[in-house]
């Protein structure tokens, strides 16, 4: 048997038990869900009658395995993964989580974009300056900043960026505003949610670096290349990098796909209208359908995570062989 | 060499140097010889570890640290004055006052504020009447465009309330009035005349208790700004009589009370029966009164007037004992799941896998609100909390664990002993676990700043919600309370985010040492 073919039967194997796990959660989720009393109707503003009428369309009346059928056959059919109930009345989710998307979206993006370089660059530069006092002060600073969650630089950044030094506005500036996503004045009022989402993953990414390719230089094959006639920097750039990416590149690879998940406290303290603010506001409001596929959403998204990135081994390193016995 | 060939040669060297027989001794007379015991004492599995773990400073500090603010979650609240449930109307986002700084210009309970004339003579008024002022330092008095003076001033937030209306029953009015009798303190000072709406927009909630003096303007558009006399002295503008026991006062009085037969009024009756008095109070003294000990908070109070220190400290306590719990239940549990797992294989591992592969596939956040919504009515926020993190948490310990059995299992000496004929249980337990040990417990100690961080965020995004205990608060319920006091009350945030900072560090400093400290393999790779 070829290695690819190895290979697609472990990514199908991968695929379809992670849809089958996927599968599990939504009925049980599903079913939790469904066990808890409904909410109440908001009276104000709206036609109680519309709602039970879309209840019933639902099939809220029914038995729950029923409800669940209706639900799958709704998603699989239209698309249809229901209505708000308690917020943004009576509007389908998926637009409205599609509308909230690209600011999560964004704001993480830049923040990983700012981060990988700045991760790599003083990962390697401390692996290189190993046991000297650059290593010390950039390993010290980055355990420190792994170490304080993340809700303790959004409130410094914001205290000090945003009240006292009056740089950057509170909240986000808005879209109408703004004109584009990714506009300048956009831009500026993300920045504070930038910062506070950067410190934690430029230390995450600059440990791994640091660990990986000090670990790799110590290894006999750099002696070698160096023994070979290699300079310092080719060596390096050429065997040491090459090893150490086999780890760090799976990792880039998986932050890029959790840029959709976003955090949610984050998103809660700079008023970002995003997926994740989105999801924290269903809970507060029990808003069930929302919950429900944004709950979908989010499973998804580390189940995906998870397999591409073991996939992503076997692509950038010749001597794992995936599907093999061995 | 044989023992007649030592004797041969005894007798030979003897007669060599001519040394009489007698003089030597059999020196194995009283029995074998052996080679010098060890005097030392053998180090064992945790005393070896216990000396790489003293190598790592940074480890014994963030061990120390650890055990400061636990000591301080579990010592403040049983010995300090204030609870949770402790919540004063008009001690509010009072800054934090430290005995030792009491002229520092920092964690003296003092502000920089900027006033106008008004409101400097507003906050100086204060001091005048109860003898305690307000204003704490002057540091720039300047004129604006429009002729306006302005002052820089240091307030004391303490001081700075000043006086309140209470309305008290006849019971307690009389008990107030028994009080000052007997200490000589005085807590209730004249009523005053001043009723303006403008005024009264000036001061925090007090109803213009502090408009002791007489205002320009007074009645109408008053900016609040005082009419003072000739030598530059507030005029007093009290509620006189001509009965010195108006309104069943029969008590001290301040100063200048009484001259030319004009007394001040010190109650107001109130009520159908007029059995009620409106009196004003220095509401420190009152406080005092009411609480046997004087105001003084070193972390200041929040929005809600409660004592940041206490709360942070029940709050870290509730942080501890829930991360501490949920460990040791979860090194059980994983540790039982993940031995079994491990240690079998085949398809019991691989339908263990499958189940614990779901569990760890559902994000966190949907188990916590999922549990809240059902257990929260039935057994309380905070079991239903521990009940997510008791479904979730045992799985990444159980993958550590059946990680190591794999590791461990094909080992020559499980081998060796299995063929001895012993037990699964003996095998698990007495031979692969211990060498595991120290993987798992640091996997354990590392889940309790994670509990602690994600335990916060929960109660930050109001997810879960420990109001309703009544006793219990979160550091994640303070940080969302503080920060929307971010601009104006820094403080109120500020001490919970250190000490979770603190924490968190602390806890990834120990959890290191531990794991190199517990890894035998590293013995004498640093020395």
């Amino acid at each position: 048997m070829s290695n690819r073919q190895g290979l697609i039967k472990y990514i199908l194997q991968r695929v379809l038990l992670m849809l089958l796990t996927l599968f599990i959660i939504t009925v049980m989720c599903f079913v939790l869900i469904k066990l808890l009393p409904l909410p109440l109707i908001k009276e104000q503003g709206r036609d109680p009658t519309l709602v039970l009428l879309r209840r019933e369309k639902m099939g809220y009346n029914k038995p729950i395995m029923v409800q669940f059928f209706l639900y799958l056959k709704g998603i699989f059919t239209e698309w249809d993964w229901g209505v708000g109930e308690q917020m943004y009345d009576s509007l389908p989710i998926w637009d409205i989580m599609m509308q909230k998307l690209p600011y999560t979206v964004a704001v993480n993006l830049y923040s990983i974009l700012i981060s990988i370089p700045l991760g790599l660059g003083l990962g390697i530069y401390a692996a290189l300056k190993k046991n000297k006092w650059q290593d010390a002060f950039i390993s010290t600073t980055v355990m420190v900043f792994n170490s304080v969650p993340s809700y303790v630089y959004a409130f410094v950044v914001q205290y000090i960026f945003c009240f006292t030094l009056n740089w950057f506005p509170l909240q986000l500036a808005s879209l109408s505003k703004a004109g584009s996503l990714f506009s300048w004045t956009m831009f500026t009022s993300m920045v504070p949610a930038i910062m506070s989402l950067s410190f934690g993953s430029i230390a995450g990414f600059t440990r791994y670096t640091r660990a990986e390719l000090s670990e790799v230089l110590t290894g006999d094959y750099m002696l070698l290349a160096r023994t070979k006639g290699l300079t310092k920097a080719q060596a390096i750039s050429r065997h040491a990098m090459r090893n150490a990416m086999v780890v760090i590149l799976p990792m880039i690879i998986g932050a890029f796909i959790d840029i959709l998940g976003g955090s949610l406290i984050i998103e809660n303290i700079f008023g970002i209208p995003g997926i994740g603010n989105l999801y924290v506001t269903s809970i507060n409001l029990r808003d069930y359908n929302f919950f429900m596929a944004l709950t979908i959403f989010y499973t998804l998204i580390g189940l995906v995570s998870g397999i591409v990135v073991d996939i992503s081994y076997g692509f950038i390193d010749p001597r794992i062989r995936m599907g093999s016995k061995k | 060499m044989s023992m007649t060939d030592i004797q041969s040669r005894v007798e030979a060297i003897a007669a060599q140097y001519d040394i009489p027989k007698e003089k030597f001794k059999r020196v194995e007379r009283e029995g074998r010889i052996h080679d010098e015991r060890l005097q030392t004492k053998a180090i064992g599995y945790l005393g070896d570890a216990w000396i790489r773990f003293r190598k790592d400073k940074s480890a014994v500090v963030a061990f120390c640290l650890i055990l400061l603010l636990a000591l301080f979650a579990v010592i403040i609240p049983i010995f300090s004055s204030y609870t949770v449930n402790f919540r004063d109307p008009y001690y509010r986002n009072i800054l934090p006052r430290a005995g030792l700084f009491q002229n520092a210009g920092f964690w003296d309970g003092g502000k920089r504020l900027t006033q106008n004339e008004a409101g400097y003579q507003y906050l100086n008024a204060i001091g005048q009447e109860t003898g305690k002022p307000a204003v704490m330092k002057v540091y720039d008095e300047f004129t604006d465009a429009q002729g306006q003076k302005h002052y820089k001033l240091r307030v004391d937030t303490y001081y700075q309330i000043g006086f309140v209306y209470q309305n008290l029953s006849e019971s307690e009015y009389l008990a107030l009035q028994a009080y000052q009798n007997e200490t000589g303190i005085q807590v209730i000072y004249p009523l005053a005349k001043t009723h303006n709406k403008n005024a009264e927009s000036y001061i925090n909630g007090n109803d213009g208790a502090n408009f002791w003096y007489l205002l320009q303007d007074e009645g109408r558009n008053t900016d609040g700004a005082a009419v003072l006399d000739e030598n530059g002295n507030y005029i007093p503008n009290y509620i006189t009589s001509s009965n010195p026991k108006a309104a069943n006062y029969d008590s001290l009085r301040i100063e200048g009370d009484g001259e030319n037969g004009v007394w001040y009024t010190y109650a107001f009756p109130q009520g159908r029966q007029g059995n009620y008095y409106k009196v004003r109070v220095d509401y420190e003294e009152y406080f005092n009164y009411q609480n046997h000990f004087y105001p003084s908070f070193l972390f200041g109070t929040n929005v809600h007037g409660q004592d940041i220190f206490t709360c942070l400290a029940i709050a870290a306590r509730f942080s501890l004992l829930l991360a501490i719990t949920v460990a040791s239940i979860n090194f059980v549990l994983g540790m039982i799941y993940g031995s079994i797992a491990g240690y079998y294989g085949g398809w019991v591992d691989m339908i263990m896998e499958r189940i614990s592969d779901i569990l760890a596939s559902v994000p966190f956040i949907v188990v916590a609100t999922l549990f809240q919504l059902h257990l929260a009515d039935k057994v309380g926020p905070v079991v239903s909390l521990l009940f997510a993190y008791i479904l979730k948490g045992w799985v990444g310990t159980a993958a550590t664990v059946r990680t190591q059995f794999y590791r461990f299992k094909g080992h020559e000496y499980v081998l060796a002993a299995r063929t001895l004929g012993a037990s699964d249980k003996r095998l698990i337990f007495k031979h692969i676990f211990p060498n595991s040990l120290g993987t798992i417990v640091t996997g354990a100690v590392m889940t309790i700043p994670g509990v602690i961080f994600s335990e916060s965020m929960l109660s930050y995004l109001h997810i879960i919600n420990l109001d309703t205990h009544r006793t219990l608060t979160s550091i994640g319920t303070m940080l969302s309370q503080g920060q929307a006091q971010l601009q104006t009350f820094p403080h109120e945030i500020l001490f919970p985010a250190i000490f979770i900072a603190i924490l968190e560090i602390s806890f990834n400093l120990f959890g290191n040492g531990l794991r190199d400290a517990l890894n035998p393999s590293l013995r004498g790779a640093d020395s």
